[in-house]
């Protein structure tokens, strides 16, 4: 079992991403399980979510206390939540910023983990330039298809199309397809 | 068809393809994507012949209701938490009227303190309402229980709640099966009501009763859950044969052949319970677990059977009655009647506690050896709970109970001024 958990803040679709990486999962045939664990409903109040990708049924519906990997939304995060809480320690980490993991003051921490499974992406820029509003889901999972080869490409761009089907859905394949290049090549 | 989708989406569905021709619908977390779904279906057109009404109330969701079921049509509505609660003379009026109306329950924690999130507080307030009490262990299960609860309701004249566990059930996205019409066509026959309210040949329903009768017809109700014990095992025979899966009846065993240790609980826990059964028994451990679907009616016999060979029950339960303990633990003793088999009740999950496969490893493991408390709190935090009553002993004027705890558990919370 692949366990994800996806921290952000309300507004920034967290919940949605984890549903979408649920869809991309089960295009490929494999069981998933996405759910959320909201705080207060409300804009910017922190928000997790998370999804399991298994071969066989989940049962289980513990939230995700030992994730293979993190999403990292909104990076403010870092100074109030215990966001790698639990993470693996061969697990990834893909974290939304314009800056290095040391700029963000990580790099001790990050440099621990195998290289290929870390990595920064500037998903709000990128869904900026494509989507027009700053929401960095969509993007974001580009950049995890790359980083953890967990999911094809194909599978998120038909996930987010399934999701948000018509212009908006193209806009954010666009930004899932940077944001997969651009960690591919990190 | 097989799709990934979300549990209240696919309720939806659901409930669609069963034909509703009365929907009322009043918003409350964490039932409100279900009813927003049925809205959006009768909105495209996919739902005909249906009634979506917008109501003020969840008193006045079920009042319509009623009204629309004693006209002959086909009616459903979901709650959860307070508003099933601001309900509550209705929910036994639909079942003292004998009306088949069908109900989710979102399941959530009920105030105060307020909290959004899941556990079975709410159905259990209403169990004893003569309303028959499904409860899903997954998002399949809730589709299909669904289905069956309209079948059941009108093959019975009485309402059926379908209960799912808030957020981890609702909110989930998996795959799940949702049936086509001709499918749900085939399962579920046009609704034929015993009785119809008809301006051309007029009747009163919900005559008063004196104390000449109404013991009597509380008996007959009394005697329709009883039936529903022979019912409910039928259609989920018949659904098996329509849709090929086995789903509803009254419980569902795992493991229990010669198992010492047999936990039992209601809901989506079960899956997890599964899984920690699963590695228990690869460790050597003689145990299992019951799922109860039907918790109205309650299955005496059926439990008693399938708990005869077990040296200790353990019943995980999201719910409390303070001042006794276990409400399903209460009932399960009951099924196993003078026998001495030990039952422990484990509170756990309350007002949306997450249940870990390893606090349920540790509660299971001190269980097989003897050591469980008749009554425990999984994961309370005791010092948390010692602190407060000491200090509301050592002040008269000590404040909310609940505020003080939150502001002990994070102390950067503005303190109030006492």
């Amino acid at each position: 079992m692949f366990q994800i958990r996806i921290h952000g803040r309300g507004g920034q679709g967290v919940v949605s991403a984890a549903e979408m990486l649920s869809i991309a999962a089960f295009r490929e045939d494999r069981h998933a399980q996405a759910f959320p664990s909201f705080g207060s409903e409300r804009m910017g109040a922190p928000v997790i979510s998370f999804c399991r990708i298994d071969n066989h049924e989940i049962r289980l519906r513990e939230p995700v206390q030992e994730p293979d990997a993190l999403i990292i939304q909104d990076v403010t995060l870092l100074h109030s939540v215990d966001v790698f809480s639990g993470l693996k320690d061969d697990g990834y980490i893909l974290i939304n910023s314009a800056r290095s993991f040391a700029a963000l003051g990580i790099n001790d921490f990050v440099s621990t983990f195998p290289r290929h499974h870390v990595c920064p992406v500037d998903a709000t820029e990128l869904a900026l330039k494509h989507v027009k509003r700053p929401v960095p889901n969509a993007a974001l999972l580009g950049g995890f298809a790359a980083i953890s080869g967990q999911l094809k490409l194909a599978s998120v761009e038909a996930a987010i199309r399934e999701k948000f089907p018509g212009p908006i859905g193209e806009a954010n394949v666009a930004a899932a397809r940077e944001a997969y290049e651009i960690a591919a090549g990190a | 068809m097989l799709k990934q989708t979300e549990g209240s989406v696919a309720v939806a569905e659901a409930v669609a393809l069963c034909r509703p021709e009365v929907v009322c619908a009043y918003p409350i977390t964490p039932q409100t994507h279900i009813v927003e779904g049925v809205g959006a279906l009768v909105k495209d057109g996919s739902l005909k012949n249906c009634e979506f009404i917008n109501v003020e109330s969840e008193f006045a969701a079920l009042s319509v209701a009623i009204g629309a079921s004693a006209t002959g049509a086909r009616s459903y509505t979901a709650t959860a938490s307070q508003g099933l609660l601001f309900m509550a003379e209705a929910v036994y009026n639909a079942a003292g009227l004998g009306l088949p109306i069908v109900m989710t329950i979102g399941n959530r924690a009920i105030g105060a303190p307020i909290n959004i999130w899941n556990d079975h507080t709410d159905s259990m307030s209403m169990k004893d309402s003569g309303w028959i009490q499904l409860f899903a262990e997954t998002n399949q299960e809730a589709v299909d229980l669904h289905i069956q609860a309209f079948r059941l309701a009108e093959e019975l004249s009485c309402p059926v709640m379908v209960c799912m566990d808030g957020f981890i059930l609702t909110h989930a996205y998996e795959r799940i099966d949702v049936p086509t019409q001709d499918e749900v066509d085939a399962f579920l026959p046009p609704f034929e009501p015993v009785q119809v309210l008809d301006p051309d040949q007029p009747y009163s329903i919900g005559a008063m009763v004196g104390p000449e009768a109404y013991t009597e017809v509380r008996y007959l109700a009394h005697e329709k859950q009883l039936q529903a014990l022979r019912v409910i095992p039928e259609i989920a025979d018949v659904f098996k044969d329509v849709f090929g899966r086995e789903t509803g009846g009254l419980i569902h065993p795992y493991h229990t052949d010669g198992a010492d240790t047999v936990v039992v609980a209601l809901g989506s826990v079960n899956g997890t319970i599964k899984d920690v059964i699963d590695n228990m028994r690869s460790n050597g451990t003689a145990i299992g677990s019951i799922s109860i679907c039907s918790f109205r009616p309650f299955p005496l016999e059926a439990l008693a059977a399938a708990l005869g060979g077990a040296k200790r029950v353990v019943v995980i339960e999201k719910s409390l009655a303070p001042g006794l303990g276990g409400i399903v633990a209460s009932n399960v003793r009951m099924a196993l009647g003078i026998t001495a088999t030990p039952v422990h009740t484990v509170i756990a999950g309350l007002g949306g506690r997450p249940i870990t496969m390893a606090t349920l490893t540790e509660v299971f493991e001190v269980a097989a050896d003897g050591r469980l408390p008749d009554v425990q709190f999984l994961d309370l935090n005791h010092a948390a709970v010692e602190h407060e009553i000491v200090r509301a002993r050592a002040t008269r004027r000590s404040g909310p109970t609940a505020e003080n705890v939150l502001r002990q558990l994070n102390p950067c919370r503005p303190a109030a001024k006492v």
